[in-house]
């Protein structure tokens, strides 16, 4: 199993191709099943999808997380964009305020099994996601 | 990455692949109203097979190619979205609301078959 960390760079529409087609194959590699792999690859678009519109570039970073008895993925998408004023607003479903998503974040949150988000306006946004291998 | 699209009598096949940017799918958008118009197609199969990823971009632009190819007065359905990808969509969020799907390229073809009949 290889270890460290996958990052992708995501400046461009194509770098969201790239970035959920890392995520797919890193999944399948762990032994996720084909329909997480396909929700890990569906939430990597999402968020990588985030940092285009809102941000124009940042980061994903793919890593393989260890706790006790089981492991999974996680995804870090970062960039250092506008940030998000009101996140509660932004975790409320069919809020937009690029015009073209309205869904977005809290349908990530339910694709994945833990998920974090930090932001500051001016500074950037972080979103961390979690899947763990049943 | 360009999209082939076929012409089989009055019926448009646009068959996605699996790795279709942004750029693609808008490319497919413009393509096809183009040849609808162009070849006077009464009807168009988009074989979503191949794709593993159906995020909001790319359910927002058939929802848009359905919606722009009845505004000519063709018919549009969407054919082989695979059981996780429905999956993810759902949990996502995302609906193809008044557009037209069927199982396979088998299936749609015989829906559009059956609406040309009603409306001959």
């Amino acid at each position: 199993m290889r270890a460290g960390e996958i990052r992708v760079g995501i400046h461009s529409d194509q770098d969201i191709v790239t970035a959920r087609q890392q995520g797919r194959a890193l999944a399948i590699e762990l032994g996720f099943s084909t329909g997480d792999a396909t929700l890990i690859a569906t939430a990597i678009s999402e968020l990588a999808r985030n940092i285009v519109s809102y941000a124009r570039k940042g980061e994903i970073i793919l890593k393989i997380i260890h706790a006790s008895s089981r492991h999974g993925v996680s995804i870090i998408a970062s960039d250092s964009g506008p940030g998000i004023p009101d996140i509660r607003q932004a975790m409320r479903d069919g809020f937009s305020t690029s015009g073209s998503l309205g869904l977005g974040l809290p349908g990530v949150r339910r694709l994945m099994d833990e998920f974090e988000i930090s932001s500051e306006a001016g500074r950037g946004t972080i979103v961390t996601v979690k899947k763990w291998k049943q | 990455m360009e999209v082939p699209i076929l012409k089989q009598g009055e019926v448009l096949i646009a068959t996605f692949q699996a790795a279709l940017s942004d750029a693609d799918l808008e490319q497919l958008r413009r393509g096809l109203v183009l040849q609808v118009v162009k070849l006077r197609s009464r009807g168009v199969i988009v074989d979503v097979t191949a794709m593993d990823v159906m995020d909001s971009f790319a359910s927002r632009t058939l929802r848009e190619i359905a919606h722009m190819i009845r505004l000519r007065g063709a018919e549009t359905v969407i054919v082989g979205i695979q059981p996780e990808v429905a999956f993810a969509m759902v949990q996502l969020g995302l609906t193809l609301e008044g557009v037209a799907t069927a199982l396979d390229l088998e299936e749609g073809l015989a829906y559009l078959t059956e609406k040309f009949k009603n409306i001959d």
